[in-house]
């Protein structure tokens, strides 16, 4: 536990067991930055959703709940293939490490392929915002008062700014984090964690849980919004 | 604390003085052991230069606009070109000078000799936030080389998403970058002060200098990356033409406001907390005396963190905000001034019936006190609902706030500055030359600002380049004390300069401070302390010993009788 002639040992610190310590603490705290930066769309949906809730339901009655959902499921296995490859990084398997990792960048792919598919989807139907946006695609034709037919209409674009501002950063996230996972597997390939020291894959481990766990919530408040009474 | 005497038998040496033998400035040459370095007191210097260079920037915009407000009329530069001296002032002033001037500087070089570490956490993350400071700051310059921002430096929608024609996305982005920079700062800090404390150093024990930045750092965890994705949504809003706060599309720019006030509140505590850290530093070193009431003081730091979060609705009484909101608002900004009057009144208590000297760091420490307060003072009044109606944006808020930044943070910085100059270089500064500049720092500031007060309360609003002839007398005096103070700040960088090359050598201890920074030798050695130091007492233990200056555990050497 607290060697200090380990490789990957750095000075300034007491020993290996400290570094590990501040390693992890150093990404929980980075955790709770990403929280409030996240935490700012969060807020913004709340007060959108309050002020017009029709616009809400019509326009993620657009989205493809199949491939959410499906994409959902692909996240959640990537914790998975994500948690025992740190589990395997504390045994010190050098083989299983580097395959669950490379299993988890597999399926943060799969997500993000899924992923640019509904784009795609969205650009065809002219649902991007802008001038290009058409929402009569939305079909909200049953809201019965014309004035509230009409601020839906306006509306739409806010929500479909905010499903491509929190889906895009939360896929930005994903982008980032696929290289660095590739990097770790690199590391794990030659033989750099064991027992002794494996914090790169435990901490690169806590980001990636933190990023499915964001979709988690993203999923159900942006695809199965019901409709308001 | 246990002291690590650092004495030298040579001829004609300043004991502790370390410019002679290895040392954190002379271990490494060459311009790439500065750019690449991982040391927290190099990285220090290189924020240290960066942040001054930043600081005049923002005092040159200054000057434009204090030179066009002498006469009534707008003769000097016209409407657009005045909007964009303000807003250029504020945002080089707020975001690339305040916010990182205490924390990066001397937060970066002090906190982990303060407790007795090698360096902070992550050395290269530290240097990481560096390069994105660099980053941002260079976005910023491309967009005031395209003809600058003049959204003023709240970035206000619908204006600034909308009808501005001006480098905002430019501008924007080197605010969101330049974030990051200070967001990675707090986090090595918490991460650090957790971690890596000396044997024996509890965390009641930690220097206030300590308790502060952890305050602030946990502000720039939580607040920072807000503003950062709201100002990214500006951002985007303009460049995609997306429509997350247009109102013609049923999108709420009051929204804006609220998501920008929620980290821009606490933003002003990321500038004032750090500098209240340096102040019970200088209050302590210079009354020789323990602390008045420690605890209240290192809770007080985390009062004003946690209640800061919940005050930035007072931003926003005549926005339109509910008036049950706005009286809830009103209610905590009153609360959070009394964790910032528990501090002012136990540096008070502290100075009674201490050894009160009056070297220049203890001349801004107590101007300090007298401008925080009446800064503060003044806030209580913008709090107060009724009478914000009538003060909102006038030049009273100006002058409030600039109480509280220049009188509180700037004076914190230079005292700072000069109080760890002789730590930091090796070298003693000619304390005449500082006593004169900070006599004239505080004529000038106060001849500057408060007759702002004055104007304001009369009715003056701020944001315009022409007023009405019966103000022009008090903008006159402003513009003359800004002029004053524009000479007072250059005439340090004049002299600190010249002390890094003839300064007398300083030695370990020039104040007889208490402090484990004050153990080693002046400048450092790479890795600061040549043993692992183990801290035996609380902070300020200065009773213990009635005479410093013949303690033989504090190395002697006072600079002042």
């Amino acid at each position: 536990m607290s060697s200090t002639h380990h490789p990957a040992y750095v000075h300034h610190f007491e020993n290996l067991g400290e570094q590990k310590e501040a390693a992890t603490f150093g990404m929980w705290v980075f955790i709770a930055q990403e929280i409030l930066f996240f935490g700012g769309l969060f807020g913004a949906y709340a007060v959108y959703r309050n002020l017009h809730p029709e616009a809400f339901y019509y326009g993620s009655h657009h989205l493809n709940i199949p491939l959410g959902a499906f994409n959902t499921a692909v996240l959640i296995c990537s914790s998975l293939t994500m948690a025992l490859g740190v589990h395997a990084a504390a045994l010190g398997k050098r083989t299983q490490i580097v395959g669950w990792l490379l299993a988890t960048v597999f399926l943060g792919s799969v997500f993000l392929g899924i992923k640019v598919v509904e784009y795609k989807e969205k650009f065809d139907h002219h649902l991007v915002p802008g001038t290009s946006f058409d929402a009569s695609q939305l079909h909200m034709e049953s809201i019965e008062d014309p004035a509230l037919l009409a601020k839906a209409h306006k509306a739409a674009q806010i929500y479909y700014s905010l499903y491509f501002s929190m889906t895009g950063l939360h896929a930005l996230h994903m982008i980032i984090g696929i290289p660095i996972i590739l990097w770790i597997a690199a590391r794990a390939w030659l033989g750099q964690f064991g027992p002794e020291y494996h914090s790169p894959v435990e901490i690169v481990g806590l980001y990636w849980h933190f990023v499915d766990i964001v979709w988690i919530f993203l999923f159900p408040l942006l695809y199965l919004i019901p409709k308001p009474h | 604390m246990q002291t690590e005497v650092v004495t030298t038998k040579s001829e004609g040496a300043v004991p502790g003085n370390g410019l002679d033998r290895e040392n954190y400035i002379n271990a490494k040459h060459g311009i790439w052991s500065w750019l690449l370095t991982t040391d927290h007191k190099r990285i220090a210097i290189l924020y240290l230069i960066t942040i001054t260079l930043m600081f005049f920037l923002g005092g040159a915009f200054a000057a434009g606009v204090r030179l066009e407000l002498m006469t009534p009329k707008g003769d000097l530069v016209d409407s657009d070109a005045y909007n964009k001296l303000f807003t250029m002032h504020g945002i080089v002033m707020v975001f690339f000078f305040l916010i990182p001037s205490i924390p990066a500087v001397l937060g970066n070089f002090l906190i982990p000799i303060m407790i007795g570490a090698k360096d902070l956490a992550f050395p290269k993350i530290n240097l990481l936030s560096w390069y994105i400071y660099m980053a941002g700051a260079a976005f910023f310059m491309v967009a005031t080389l395209f003809g600058g921002v003049e959204t003023g430096w709240t970035f206000y929608t619908p204006y600034s998403t909308a009808f501005s024609h001006t480098n905002v996305i430019l501008a924007a982005v080197g605010i969101f970058i330049s974030g990051f920079s200070s967001i990675l700062t707090g986090l090595n800090f918490i991460v650090t002060i957790h971690k890596m404390r000396a044997p024996g150093l509890t965390w009641f024990r930690m220097p206030l200098f300590v308790w502060a930045h952890y305050a602030t750092s946990l502000i720039q965890i939580l607040g920072t990356p807000v503003v950062a994705v709201t100002i990214l949504m500006v951002a985007v809003e303009r460049l995609l033409k997306l429509g997350l706060f247009d109102p013609a599309l049923g999108g709420d720019p009051i929204l804006f406001q609220h998501l920008f006030w929620f980290y821009s509140h606490p933003a002003v505590y990321i500038m004032i907390l750090p500098g209240m850290g340096v102040m019970s530093e200088l209050i302590t070193a210079f009354t020789r005396k323990r602390v008045f009431g420690y605890e209240f003081i290192a809770i007080s730091s985390l009062a004003i963190a946690v209640v800061g979060f919940l005050v930035w609705g007072h931003h926003m009484f005549v926005s339109g905000q509910s008036t049950y909101a706005g009286m809830v608002f009103s209610a905590l900004s009153f609360l959070v001034a009394i964790p910032s009057a528990v501090k002012v009144f136990n540096w008070s208590a502290t100075l009674y019936k201490g050894s009160v000297s009056w070297e220049s760091p203890m001349m801004y420490a107590i101007g300090f006190i007298g401008l925080f307060t009446i800064g503060g003072l003044t806030g209580l009044f913008l709090a107060a609902m009724g009478l914000d109606i009538h003060m909102h944006d006038t030049y009273f808020v100006v002058a409030h706030f600039h109480y509280i930044m220049v009188g509180g943070a700037i004076f914190a910085y230079l005292g700072g500055i000069h109080f760890w100059w002789p730590k930091i270089t090796g070298r003693m500064y000619p304390e005449y030359w500082a006593r004169v500049a900070a006599v004239l720092v505080f004529a000038g500031f106060n001849l500057t600002f408060f007759p702002q007060f004055v104007v304001g309360y009369l009715g003056m609003p701020r944001r315009y380049h022409a007023y009405p002839d019966e103000f022009q007398v008090l903008n006159v005096m402003s513009t003359a004390g800004a002029s004053l103070l524009g000479i007072a700040y250059l005439i340090p960088m004049l002299y600190l300069t010249w002390s890094l090359f003839a300064g007398k050598k300083a030695p370990a201890n020039p104040w007889g401070a208490k402090g484990l920074e004050w153990t080693i030798q002046s400048p450092p050695t790479t890795f600061n302390f040549d043993h692992q130091p183990v801290v035996t007492e609380e902070a300020y233990a200065y009773a213990e010993s009635h005479d410093t200056s013949h303690d033989p555990a504090a190395p002697p050497a006072q600079a002042h009788a």
